[in-house]
This record gives structure tokens, C-alpha cells and sequence, in this order.
């Protein structure tokens, strides 16, 4: 995995935020929880995820030795 | 009044906090602007969280999903998520190196600096401090609006003249306010930014415990957790606007209204579909007529609401979390970190914290809107919940000082950028670093201090009545619009100062002809529903882009300094 696949993560995440097919949808999951809320709760837990991944294969090593070096 | 102690307690905690912080702060100016690029991991994590999240968070969306359902969360949360980790990532440790290479304080001085330019400084200043006098106004407004319904009663014979008649007795919002300028007030002056990063630290671990702790005992009185999908308004076959249960406050429990109380009707009630809905569950768009009691007459007054979000507004909404890069006082926090590792965990964590605190808040919001007399002021939504569904005064006061929390932990940091861009920025900028000691630099920027306090205080009470979201919005929408200028002059290196120049004065063009349509603070949107940052952000880009291409290019040396080879980095 590497750069791209990071950012073509962030793309596909911006597009899975407009979830217009659960626009007009209340019903509950677990109860109490509107499908739309837990839908973008789920999506907060895959924005952490998606920082995990970018630290882990994009993480800018030479800006920060840049920022060090020059203490 | 127990509840008034617990309040004054945990306020007397923070005075001691800053107390304490003073006693760590080393005395320099670099201390005490950015805590000498010592703040670790976590200390980073909780202050720039605390920073986002102030009254707009646990107050603005509480009232705005009582106003609007849970499209709020979809709205601001789950996009700034996204938004604002990948800001942090792009934006906030490329600023953070320079920063530190460069030794750089602000945000002024990075621009100056990329743009070769002085009066850049002098145009941003003043924007940059318009800005933010409406951020800094919701968060007294927002505390004000809280204490209010939890006192009440505590005075009866002091204070007379209540918002709302049922609140007579508990403290005014001018009372709220002065304090809790005061008291942070006190901390900022004497900790710096390493005061504001221990007190932001401490409180967001208090808004984030409190917040969880309000949410399981409004669970608790709403008849547990499968009981809740229940609560909210319902739309009945003749589309009227019904609240099912009430809350008993003599039982402390929620009993069934028999018939369920009608309190709005659906405008122009023709769609069968809508019949049983719960609007607050769903985000299709429903207009509706509440009713609501003037105070002073008692006589009730008609006034619509939109239910839902159109699915415009909502996809535009994307353009409000890019204000983030542009926050004076959080690019100071960033130039706290210790090292560019400082930023791993924010980048993660930040997204999943603002899960924690807004998911509770927007189903409260939402739940509320079942239990609360629709007229109620969304701010107030929030302590109207706990004061009803809570009965403990104790715990009352201490959910009530974990809203406080949140607030204080982003005014800090407010009130600490706007000395340090007025002392750095203009004071020695123009007279010279040479000419002042450190001792000189920190006195001035305490005075600034104290007087954008006094200022801030002195319009909160002007604009008392303000939609504390709407208002944060404008705010947010002003940032947004001078984001292509951060995030060109560190991504294109062609990003020439007039270009930049003129970028800025039509973010502030455009955001003024808004921000006047809305009458100042309003909710506001452009023909189908476009949120007015969206048109702000592309006039902008445009202009930067096109004056950029049309001017010369910076110096070769300046190029060099912010655009190093691989092989310098």
C-alpha cells in the first residue's frame, strides 16, 4: 500500500459520506440508534482507520528530519 | 443552589490548575506563546480537541438536532472526521516544520514570510480577529444560555428578570459570563500556552467523562435504552406534530400522553408517507408551524421550522471543517508539538473523540424534541434535558460543569492567539523584536489579553440572543473561504502575493455580503440550500488562482525556503 491507495481511500470515503439512500430511512438499529446516525458513526471509526493507514505508508519521515535537523 | 456550589467548585479547580501551570511556566515568550515546542502526544491530542470542540459542539449541536434531527451529526461531525484529520496530516505538520525551522509563532509570520510581503500581515490581522470575535461570543453565550435553567430558582429574589419565566431565580447569562471570562481569563494570563494546553487537557477529559455520564442517565429516564427510539415527535395521520410521552417529574419517570399532546402541524400536509414518522430520525426535508409562549405576554406565537436537511446544504456542508487550517490559535497549538510524531495520535484519535462526544448529543437533541416544548431556545436544549431528566443537583452541577469545560477549552486558546498574533505580529513587528525584553513581550501580550476579553464580553451581551450553531457557522465559513490561500502557499509554489492578497479580500468580500443577507448571524442559504462557505471557498480559489497566474511569481529564494528538494528534506 502506498500514497495513492491512501488518498484513494480519502476519495471514496468523501463520496460514501453523501449517503443519500438512507435520506428518508428511520428505522432503528440495536433499538435506538436511527440508521443514519449509525451509519455516520461507523464512518467516523473508518475516518480513524483511514489516519491509521496514512501515518502507517504516507507518513512525511523527510519533512519531519527537515523540522529536526535544524534544531 | 447545590448545584450552583458544584459549578463555583470546579470553577475554584481551573483557578488552582492555572495556578499550578504558572509555577511550570520557564518565563520566556516562547513558553509562553507555544509552550516551547514541548507539547507531547496526548497533551496535543486533548488541546487541539478541546479547541474544536466548544460550546458549538455539546450546546449548537444538541440544539440544532432538537431543531433539525440527526442529519447533524452527518453535517458537521462525521465530515470534520475526515476533514480535519486530513488537514492535520496535510497542513498541520508541514506548518508545524516550518514553524519550527523558520521559528515562526503565528500564522502571520509564516505568510509575511512565504509571500515576501508586510502588509499581507496587516490585511490578515483584522480579519483574522473579525473571525474570531464570533467564535469567541458563542462560547460565552453558550454558557450563559446553560447555567441559566440548572440555577434556577437558586435567587429568586435577586434575579428577577429571567429569559423564560420558568428559569426565574437562577444566574443571568451576564452573571455566566463575566465569570467564566474571568476565570479563564486567569489561567490564560498566567500559564500561557502551556497553561491553556494543561486546562484544555484536564477539561476535555471532563466534557468527554461528563458527557458520557449525562447521556446514560437521560437513557435511564427516557425508560432505558430500547424505550428511547420512541421519544421523539411524531408525525400522525393528520399530520400533525405529536409529543407521545411527557416526563413525570413527581414520579421521575416518563409517562404516556393519552391522547399524545399535538405542539406543530406539517405545513401543506398532503404526503400519506409522512404519517408516523419520527422527522428527527430522518433527514428528508418537512417543513412544520410550532407555537411558542412570549415571556412577557404569555400570548402564543406561530413560527415554522424546516425539519430534516436538503441534500444540497448537506453535500456543501463539506467546504465548513476546511476552516480548521485556518484557525490562528490552532496552528499555534500545532507549533506546541514536541516533534511531528506529537501529530500520530491526533490525526487517528481526533475523529473517533468527536464520535464520543457529538453521537450522545445529537440523539439527545433529537429525544428532546419529544419531551420539550418545541419554542424552547436551542441553545438552552441541552440543560433543559438534564435539568428535567436529572434530578440529583449534584450531578446536575457537574454535567453543567463539563459543558463549561468545553467551552473554556477553546475561549483559552482563543484568547491566548489573539495576543500573541497582536504582540508578534503588530507590536514588535513594527517596533522590533531588539527593542522590547521578554518580560516586555509577554506583559503586552497579556494586555491585549485582557482587553479582547472585555471586548468579547462586552458584544456576547449585545448578542445574547444568537443561535450559538449559526453563528459558529459563520465563523467556520470565514475560515473556510481563506483556506486556498494556506493551502496553496504550501502546495503551489506559482501562489504569487498578490494572488494570495487578493485571494483574502474576496474570502472577506464575499463573506460580508453573506454574513449582512443573513442578518447578521442567521441561518442562511443560497438558492436550492448551498451553504454560503461553498461560494466563499470557490470565489476565492478562483481569484488566487487566476491573479496568481496573471503576477509575478515569488523569489527564487523563497521558493527554496518553502519548497525544498527532496534530497534538503
Amino acid at each position: 500500500m502506498g500514497k495513492a491507495t491512501v488518498w484513494a481511500l480519502f476519495v471514496i470515503l468523501f463520496f460514501l459520506h453523501q449517503d443519500f439512500w438512507w435520506w428518508e430511512d428511520s428505522n432503528l438499529i440495536f433499538g435506538f440508534m436511527p440508521i443514519g446516525l449509525a451509519y455516520h458513526a461507523a464512518f467516523s471509526i473508518a475516518c480513524a482507520c483511514l489516519g491509521f493507514l496514512a501515518i502507517r505508508y504516507a507518513w512525511p519521515h523527510d519533512l519531519e528530519k527537515f523540522a529536526d535537523d535544524h534544531d | 443552589m447545590t448545584t450552583l456550589i458544584v459549578i463555583v467548585g470546579y470553577l475554584c479547580l481551573l483557578l488552582a490548575l492555572g495556578f499550578f501551570s504558572n509555577k511550570l511556566f520557564r518565563g520566556t515568550s516562547k513558553d509562553y506563546f507555544v509552550a516551547s515546542h514541548s507539547i507531547g502526544p496526548f497533551l496535543l491530542l486533548m488541546s487541539v480537541f478541546g479547541t474544536t470542540m466548544t460550546a458549538f459542539a455539546l450546546v449548537g449541536s444538541t440544539g440544532k438536532s432538537f431543531e433539525r434531527g440527526i442529519g447533524t451529526y452527518g453535517l458537521m461531525a462525521s465530515i470534520s472526521g475526515l476533514v480535519h484529520a486530513a488537514i492535520f496530516f496535510l497542513i498541520g505538520i508541514r506548518l508545524w516544520a516550518f514553524g519550527k525551522k523558520h521559528g515562526f509563532i503565528t500564522q502571520i509570520q509564516f505568510f509575511r514570510a512565504r509571500f515576501e510581503s508586510d502588509s499581507i500581515g496587516y490585511l490578515l490581522f483584522p480579519i483574522l480577529v473579525l473571525l474570531i470575535i464570533p467564535y469567541l461570543l458563542i462560547g460565552i453565550i453558550g454558557a450563559g444560555k446553560t447555567i441559566e435553567p440548572v440555577t434556577a430558582g437558586a435567587f429568586p429574589a435577586l434575579f428577577t428578570n429571567p429569559t423564560a419565566p420558568q428559569w426565574l431565580g437562577g444566574v443571568p447569562p451576564w452573571l455566566t459570563g463575566l465569570v467564566v471570562s474571568l476565570v479563564v481569563l486567569s489561567y490564560v494570563f498566567m500559564g500561557g500556552s502551556r497553561g491553556a494546553a494543561f486546562a484544555n487537557t484536564f477539561q476535555t477529559i471532563v466534557f468527554m467523562i461528563m458527557g458520557l455520564v449525562a447521556f446514560v442517565f437521560i437513557i435511564n429516564a427516557l425508560g432505558g435504552v430500547n424505550n428511547t427510539g420512541k421519544v421523539p415527535a411524531r408525525i400522525n395521520d393528520k399530520g400533525l406534530v405529536v409529543q407521545d410521552y411527557q416526563f413525570d417529574k413527581q414520579k421521575a419517570q416518563l409517562t404516556t400522553n393519552v391522547p399524545p399532546k399535538p405542539v406543530g402541524r406539517v405545513v401543506d400536509f398532503e404526503d400519506p408517507s409522512l404519517s408516523d414518522q419520527q422527522p428527527h430520525f430522518w433527514r428528508e426535508p418537512v417543513k412544520v408551524e410550532f407555537k411558542k409562549k412570549n415571556p412577557k405576554t404569555g400570548e402564543l406565537i406561530p413560527f415554522e421550522r424546516e425539519l430534516g436537511i436538503p441534500f444540497i446544504t448537506f453535500v456543501t456542508y463539506l467546504f465548513i471543517p476546511l476552516s480548521v487550517g485556518m484557525f490562528p490559535h490552532l496552528f499555534q497549538h500545532w507549533l506546541t508539538a514536541r516533534s511531528a510524531k506529537s501529530f500520530r495520535l491526533t490525526v487517528i484519535a481526533h475523529p473517533l473523540c468527536i464520535m464520543i462526544v457529538w453521537v450522545p448529543c445529537v440523539l439527545v437533541g433529537a429525544w428532546a424534541s419529544g419531551v420539550l416544548p418545541p419554542g424552547i431556545p436551542p441553545p438552552a436544549v441541552l440543560s433543559a434535558m438534564l435539568t428535567l431528566l436529572v434530578g440529583d443537583p449534584v450531578l446536575i452541577g457537574l454535567l453543567t460543569a463539563g459543558v463549561l469545560a468545553a467551552i473554556m477549552s477553546s475561549l483559552d486558546s482563543q484568547f491566548l492567539c489573539l495576543g500573541t498574533i497582536f504582540t508578534n505580529d503588530i507590536v514588535i513587528h513594527r517596533a522590533g523584536e531588539k527593542n522590547y525584553s521578554d518580560k516586555q513581550i509577554i506583559f503586552i501580550a497579556r494586555c491585549f489579553i485582557v482587553v479582547i476579553v472585555a471586548l468579547t464580553y462586552g458584544l456576547a451581551m449585545l448578542a445574547k440572543n444568537a443561535n450559538v450553531f449559526d453563528l459558529a457557522i459563520w465563523c467556520f465559513s470565514g475560515f473556510s473561504a481563506l483556506f486556498p490561500v494556506i493551502f496553496a502557499a504550501l502546495y503551489w509554489k506559482r501562489t504569487s502575493k498578490q494572488g494570495a492578497v487578493a485571494s483574502i479580500i474576496a474570502a472577506l468580500l464575499t463573506w460580508l455580503y453573506y454574513f449582512h443577507q443573513s442578518g447578521y448571524g442567521g441561518e442562511y442559504m443560497v438558492g436550492p440550500g448551498i451553504v454560503p462557505a461553498a461560494i466563499c471557498f470557490v470565489v476565492a480559489a478562483l481569484v488566487l488562482i487566476v491573479v496568481s497566474l496573471f503576477t509575478d511569481p515569488p523569489s527564487e529564494e523563497t521558493l527554496t525556503k518553502f519548497f525544498p528538494e527532496k534530497s534538503e528534506l
